[in-house]
């Protein structure tokens, strides 16, 4: 095994450019193979790790998001009655009535304009998200002030939302004094302002959204069917990670589907590349082929001995797409989350679930190529070979 | 130098009267297009054991091809062709395969080493389908580097040697599994005079000293003088020719 091994490594090393471009080839289609999971598991992880498990979110029924959804006052006055609801230091219920509204604001680097999402908030807010935000910068702001709190994505990159800067929407100035950073999570690409200001300011009459804290999470099945039941409840209830989850779907998919196709018709070309370089190798060694046959070893051994340099090929170039592919981690790439048609900053995101996709892609890639070549190299008969 | 092949099967009397190989009634032919060209009609005779065997005859007489069927690397169109009391035309192609790794070892014009692997790592090649152990197949690659005193270049690469050392090299692949037929297509084809003394004299002792039975394919009447039976091929029929004293 180990000369068969050192075969078709040899082989490979003294057809150098041919391996390296084939191994080109190969490692960008990993490459983009391996970007596109990512992109799509950045995307995901931003959007989960937006949620708590303790938490629960309610949203009008139907409504696949907050910005569709709409909680009236007295619904809201009866949920946060329920038990269930897990008590704060001051023995009030930890239950925050949020708004959300969508804005436009201009781009600091190219001035394009884009939906930001503004989250009018409660002082229960902060505190239900605790583990995911801290203020970076400034401080909050006054409850019942025109003070607003920007997310570290949003303060980077938007006109107006750095710090003592100022926005304008509703036909009102809203002054930044504090930037918070909720991590890789949604909230860092929001910007937060007292939610009855906020609700004035637009002229709303109900609230977009309930978060509130269960005392026990296992409590959740039991809440969810008694609420959504109650006939003067037209809402739905979700665990907070589930919700986020769902928001990462449709894009998810979206970037998924189109990774795929591409990756497709990338490794189609890939494929015959490794292909034509395989058939060209088993061509140059005719001669040495008849000789193997001819000591004794076995079609399969023939088969085994080619394929094994086209896997080679393969296992290289898509070693070297996936490091290249790991430098992605370092970039955070924006877009519009079709859920919420909002800007949604996130960073690529690799994990070894996909490693071992990539690399088991590559291979597949390998394999397709290399397996008509090395049954070619195979099925000749001995005598032709050695002519 | 004597050889010492100690780990080979020990060197027994030869038995020259001792039918080894017997061919039976061989017909070859081959097909191109709807034209079927006969190469092998009716070929019968024997092979002692221990024969050194010169075939001769002129480009295209079917010597080739009489030696790949001998071999076991082509099947002819009928007949039968026994060796040890094996038919070979009868063997699937997985069976052929097992006892040409055991029964034959192979010389050729070109030498057909693998360009890739060393001097060393193409004479372990056949080994490999041994159940020897790793330490076993490197100490049979060593003897049979020193018969054909070439120690001092086993790790040097087919292109790095000259041409009658390839041939070395490709000589010691064919004796180092202990074959009992040793089958060489124009050995000395593609060498200058003195290599091909070297290689001639090499093969003359691996059949006198350790008995291998050896059938050569030559063009070169020097070559044949070495062989103790001479046998001619015309047109694809033999011509028997006295026996030289050697």
């Amino acid at each position: 095994m180990r000369i068969f091994f050192l075969y078709s490594l040899r082989n490979l090393l003294s057809r150098r450019l041919t391996t390296i471009l084939t191994g080109i080839g190969m490692c960008l289609v990993v490459f983009v193979f391996a970007s596109i999971l990512m992109l799509s598991e950045g995307l995901r992880k931003t959007l989960v790790d937006t949620g708590s498990y303790d938490n629960v979110i309610i949203v009008r029924k139907g409504a696949t998001s907050e910005v569709q959804s709409a909680v009236e006052r007295h619904q809201a006055a009866i949920l946060e009655t329920q038990q269930e609801i897990a008590l704060g230091a001051d023995g009030k219920p930890l239950f925050a009535k949020e708004l959300v509204v969508l804005i436009n604001l201009p781009k600091r680097d190219s001035d394009k304009p884009s939906n930001v999402v503004i989250r009018g908030i409660e002082e229960n807010s902060l505190i239900l998200r605790q583990q995911q935000i801290r203020i970076v910068e400034g401080r909050m702001p006054k409850p019942g002030s025109s003070e607003i709190l920007a997310g570290i994505n949003i303060a980077q990159r938007f006109k107006g939302a750095g710090i003592d800067e100022s926005l304008t929407f509703a036909l009102r100035n809203w002054n930044v004094v504090g930037i918070f950073d909720a991590g890789k999570t949604g909230f860092s690409s929001e910007v937060w302002a007292d939610a009855d200001q906020l609700m004035s300011a637009f002229r709303r009459q109900a609230y977009s959204s309930v978060v509130f804290k269960l005392k026990d999470t296992s409590e959740f099945d039991e809440l969810k069917s008694r609420i959504e039941t109650d006939p003067r409840l037209t809402i739905e209830a979700k665990r907070e990670v589930r919700y986020y989850a769902d928001q990462s779907e449709a894009m998810s998919s979206f970037l998924r589907i189109l990774g795929m196709s591409l990756t497709i018709i990338f490794s189609l070309g890939a494929i015959i590349g490794a292909m034509i370089t395989m058939y060209a190798a088993v061509a140059n060694r005719i001669g040495e082929i008849g000789t193997l046959r001819s000591l004794g070893f076995q079609r399969s051994s023939i088969l085994l001995a080619f394929l094994m340099e086209s896997l080679l090929i393969s296992l290289i170039g898509g070693v070297a797409g996936l490091i290249l592919s790991s430098f992605l981690q370092f970039f955070t790439v924006s877009t519009m989350n079709f859920q919420t048609f909002s800007e949604l900053a996130f960073s690529f995101s690799l994990t070894l679930e996909i490693a071992l996709m990539s690399i088991f892609f590559s291979i597949i890639m390998g394999f397709l190529g290399g397996v008509l070549p090395a049954i070619r190299a195979s099925r000749m008969k001995i005598v032709d070979l050695l002519r | 130098m004597a050889l010492e092949l100690k780990y080979l099967k020990s060197k027994k009397q030869m038995d020259f009267k001792k039918k080894f190989i017997e061919i039976r009634d061989i017909y070859k032919s081959y097909r191109r297009g709807n034209l079927i060209i006969p190469v092998l009609e009716n070929i019968s005779f024997d092979i002692v054991e221990g024969e050194f065997l010169a075939l001769m005859g002129p480009s295209g007489s079917g010597k080739s091809t009489l030696l790949n069927l001998i071999a076991g690397i082509d099947k002819p169109d009928s007949g039968v062709i026994s060796i040890q009391g094996v038919d070979i035309t009868t063997l699937s192609e997985t069976e052929l395969a097992h006892w040409r790794a055991s029964n034959v070892g192979f010389i050729f014009q070109f030498y057909n080493l693998i360009p890739v692997l060393t001097a060393f790592e193409n004479i372990e090649l056949p080994l490999l389908l041994t159940g020897l152990s790793k330490q076993e197949r490197h100490e049979h690659v060593i003897l049979a580097l020193k018969i054909v005193n070439l120690e001092d270049r086993m790790h040097h690469f087919p292109g790095q040697l000259s041409g009658g050392q390839q041939q070395r090299v490709a000589i010691a692949r064919a004796f180092v599994t202990d074959p009992t037929i040793l089958v060489a297509d124009e050995p000395t084809g593609d060498l200058d005079r003195v290599s091909a003394e070297d290689v001639l004299e090499l093969m003359t002792r691996l059949n006198f000293e350790l008995g291998k039975t050896i059938i050569m394919v030559t063009h070169d009447p020097k070559a044949a003088k070495k062989a103790r039976q001479i046998q001619y091929l015309e047109k694809g029929i033999m011509h028997a020719h006295p026996q030289i004293d050697v």
